[in-house]
């Protein structure tokens, strides 16, 4: 049985996984209220990308990392323009089966090239093993995960809070129509965001094969966790996804180390309490 | 037994740093006929919310006749009596407008829970909301689903639905908005033909409405009531004038 | 033709509206068609009427109400383990068993609709995903009650009505859900055409108004949610007793998902959409069950996107949109 700590640290690293492909559904939904169930197929297309460049073509990981972001955010900029913006005024349950359809076709692609087991992953050398720091063992592949995904938070705060796009997106997320009336183009303003979510999603899943494993089935395991990650943070809420995110990693991982048999269980009663207590989530406003 | 048709006491209703309400206070006695006018963003249509539930106020009281109703969910004081209207129509669209307003009045009549009975069987509700319709002139297109009236007709079927709830206190939320002048012909009889026994209070842009149907006109600003009185001490009053009324002339002129 | 309207008073033109079409008389009797045409696929037939009424239990939550249930099959599964645990104990005589599915799925959705009829939009998808998650995470865990994956053994349908015993070919099977689907068809037709069922569509074409007009929205939605999760119940119990077997998918996620894409496919809110969707369906997944289950949903991710993106109100929308354009340009 490993330590609090090393459930806390796993738990933790999960979580900021969980953040990075969830905060661009939670901002997708929240400005346009579209939703988006094919999400998490953006996280696998990310992560089969890196695959291949990996084993196909022997590119280092680390330079997969950036191809895998591109290819996800390039995915989604032709499926949304192809199909996702004409059901932006669709009714939610046409939202869902739509992108459930995508996922279902992403999912079976995925089978047909690449086969349904897990795909083998080599980490390069100097993310391997643990280092000592302060006496505790800690997973190198753990530590740069959370780094990695702590900058990309850092960055994408900053952006929202200070940087003009920011603005004109916390504007969009708080009221369309009044963004609309003061001049944002927020259909373009939307399609970069969806980009930019998509692609943070395609980069969390390059990034989740070394400690969740790839393989068809991603696109719809991970789909409920994100989908509670969103809706217990609340929408159009980057603080809302980071805390709902952490949440939901530690639990997760201490249901799985110390109470295995009703871990999955336990997550989904306190999903529906949660929900419960805030139907707008924790963060949300409606 | 009040007089009162409607009073509210000192209601305040403020989105964070935004106030749409400030210590509203308004008695509304029976029968008589009000108009709410005030600019764009006044609070008017926040005040309709206030009143008929849909929004909960900060602070302050709403009584129906004896019935203090502040606690009451928006249902409940439809049945006491309080119905409103919509400023962009509410409508039912693939519902015909008969089956509409049957609805209503089943509701009404607390029979729209009776699931194992067929809707034929209950002729009364029917024939009632036949009645309701043929007195706006709507019995030709009752089996005419909503979305294929007319928009006047549609803002009667609006105002159908509402008489169908039997108000005691009518709330008409810019009844004659949108509609073309051809259409509103019958619109402004049905308002005109309203029965005595129900107190009207309709918020207007439209000047003509106001001082042919209201006996008292209330002035709203910034979530504030301005000032309250006869049509004719309104116009006539200069603070009015300068917020208002001013400007309503310049749209009735061009 | 506004004359004609005047001319019928309004009760006779809503009776009218309300009567049996000859299309759904020649549709029961198509009904009775398998045992005479196709004998060997008697238990499919089976199969698919009990998915039928299923899928109907989802039409009046869904077609009717509005309400987006992504977890559907927790109170079919409730109904198929109280029916089978019920016979397994020892009492296996099939109308009981219905009647208790009856009354423990009722339960468990109306205790639940409390819950489920606060929510709107992503947070009510999410809520009726969690109850069928939880539920099939519990069913699972509580293994020494339902089997666990194994499923529950021991289950033996008594005769139906003391005379009809199941048969491995599938004509007791068939009859009794043919029945079974029948009898609450006629319910489910009757709540449409009522008071309550009018106050319904206005909830689903109108959730403002509702209010507005003195309805007691939250009410209504628990009734139907209630009556759906009855409904469900039923078929579940009737699954177990013709198949004699419940596994833990009968609550699971995929029969949820499933059942929803079969109403689309049929069309939500006309009653028999979700009939034919079924029926669709199921054959069609017969007929490709040499298939790799891969490949199955990779045609069903594309019938998806063809039918929301290009037949929105499902095979029955079409054809009725079909019709009245053959009716303008005749």
């Amino acid at each position: 049985m490993p330590s609090v700590f090393g459930v806390l640290f796993d738990g933790f690293a999960y979580g900021m996984l969980l953040f990075l492909m969830s905060v661009g559904l939670s901002v997708t939904l929240g400005m346009m209220n579209f939703v988006n169930l094919a999400h998490c197929s953006f996280a696998m297309l990310g992560g089969y990308v890196a695959i291949t460049l990996m084993n196909a073509f022997g590119w280092p990981f680390l330079a997969t990392l950036p191809v895998a972001f591109i290819a996800a955010a390039a995915a989604s900029v032709v499926l949304e323009r192809i199909f996702f913006r004409r059901f932006y005024n669709s009714s939610d349950l046409d939202q869902c089966l739509l992108t459930i359809g995508i996922v279902f076709v992403s999912i079976a692609t995925a089978a047909y090239i690449y086969g349904t087991d897990q795909q083998p992953m080599q980490l390069p050398p100097y993310l391997r093993g643990s280092i000592a720091v302060m006496g505790l063992d800690l997973p190198v592949y753990r530590l740069f995960l959370i780094a990695t995904a702590l900058l990309i938070t850092v960055v994408l705060v900053v952006t929202v809070e200070t940087t003009r796009f920011g603005a004109q997106v916390r504007a969009a997320v708080n009221n369309q129509r009044m963004a609309r009336g003061l001049g944002i183009n927020v259909d373009g303003l939307f399609a970069a965001t969806f980009a930019l979510g998509s692609g943070l999603a395609g980069l969390g899943g390059a990034l989740a094969i070394a400690m969740l494993g790839l393989d068809p089935q991603f696109a719809l395991t991970y789909l409920i966790y994100v989908l509670i990650v969103v809706s217990v943070g609340g929408l159009g809420s980057i603080s809302g996804s980071f805390a709902a995110a952490m949440l939901l990693g530690f639990s997760d991982m201490a249901g799985k180390y110390y109470v295995p048999s009703i871990g999955a269980f336990l997550i989904y009663l306190v999903m529906i309490a949660l929900l419960m207590w805030r139907p707008a989530g924790l963060f949300g406003r409606r | 037994m009040s007089a009162n048709a409607l009073a509210t006491h000192g209601l305040n209703k403020n989105f964070g740093s935004l106030v749409v309400a400030s210590d509203i206070a308004l008695v509304l006695p029976q029968g008589v006929r009000y108009a709410l006018i005030g600019p764009n963003g006044a609070g008017k249509t926040t005040l309709i919310n206030l009143m008929t539930g849909m929004l909960r106020p900060d602070g302050g009281r709403i009584v129906l006749g004896d019935d203090d109703i502040t606690a009451l969910p928006p249902e409940e004081r439809v049945r006491l009596g309080l119905v409103r209207t919509f400023q962009i129509n509410q409508l039912f669209p693939h519902l015909t407008a008969l089956e509409s307003v049957t609805l209503a009045v089943c509701e009404r009549r607390k029979v729209a829970r009776t699931w194992w009975r067929q809707l034929t069987a209950y002729g009364d509700e029917i024939d009632e909301a036949y009645d309701i319709l043929s007195a706006l002139s709507l019995a030709s297109v009752c089996h005419r689903l909503t979305r294929e009236l007319a928009y006047g007709q549609q803002r009667l079927v609006e105002i159908a639905l509402a008489l169908a709830a039997k108000p005691k206190v009518l709330l008409l939320d810019e009844p004659a908005a949108g509609v073309p002048r051809e259409e509103s012909r019958e619109l402004f009889a049905a308002i005109a033909g309203l029965s005595r026994d129900i107190t009207v209070l309709f918020i207007e842009h439209d000047m003509d409405l106001v001082f042919r149907f209201a006996s008292r006109v209330i002035v709203m600003v910034g979530g504030r009531v301005l000032v309250e009185g006869t049509p004719a001490e309104i116009a006539a009053d200069p603070r009015v004038r300068a917020v208002y009324l001013g400007k309503a002339r310049h749209e009735a002129v061009s | 033709m506004t004359s004609e309207a005047i001319a019928v008073r309004p009760l006779q033109y809503l009776q009218a509206q309300m009567r049996w079409r000859w299309s759904e008389a020649a549709f029961w009797l198509a009904t009775l068609l398998p045992f005479v045409l196709t004998p060997n696929y008697l238990v499919l037939a089976s199969q698919i009427a009990i998915t039928a009424l299923f899928v109907l239990s989802l039409d009046l939550i869904l077609g009717y109400a509005g309400i987006v249930s992504l977890g559907h099959a927790a109170y079919f599964g409730v109904g198929a383990y109280t029916a089978g645990l019920l016979s397994k104990w020892g009492f296996g005589e099939p109308l009981t068993g219905l009647l208790a599915a009856a009354i423990m799925a009722g339960l468990f959705g109306y205790l639940t609709s409390f819950i489920v009829v606060r929510f709107r939009h992503l947070a009510l998808i999410m809520i009726t995903l969690g109850i069928g998650l939880v539920l099939q995470e519990a069913a699972n865990s509580a293994s020494w009650i339902t089997g666990g994956f194994d499923g529950l053994q021991g289950i033996h349908t008594w005769p139906i009505l003391g005379k009809f015993r199941l048969d491995i070919y599938g004509y007791t099977a068939y009859g009794y859900s043919l029945a079974g689907l029948f009898v609450v068809f006629l319910v489910a037709r009757r709540i449409i055409h009522s008071p309550f069922g009018l106050a319904l569509r206005g909830i689903r074409e109108n959730g403002l108004r509702m209010p507005a007009i003195g309805a007691p929205v939250h009410a209504h939605i628990r009734t139907i949610y209630t009556i759906a999760a009855i409904i469900a119940g039923i078929a579940g119990a009737l699954l177990a007793e013709t198949t004699e077997t419940v596994s833990l998918e009968a609550l699971g996620f995929q029969r949820s998902a499933d059942v929803l894409v079969m109403l689309i496919l049929g069309g939500t809110g006309r009653l028999y959409g979700g009939l034919i969707g079924a029926a669709v369906y199921m054959v069609a997944r017969d007929q490709f069950s040499g298939l790799n289950p891969q490949y199955w949903y990779f045609w069903i991710g594309l019938l998806l996107i063809a039918v929301v993106t290009l037949l929105p109100n499902g095979i029955l929308g079409g054809l009725a949109h079909l019709a009245r354009r053959m009716k303008v340009t005749s």
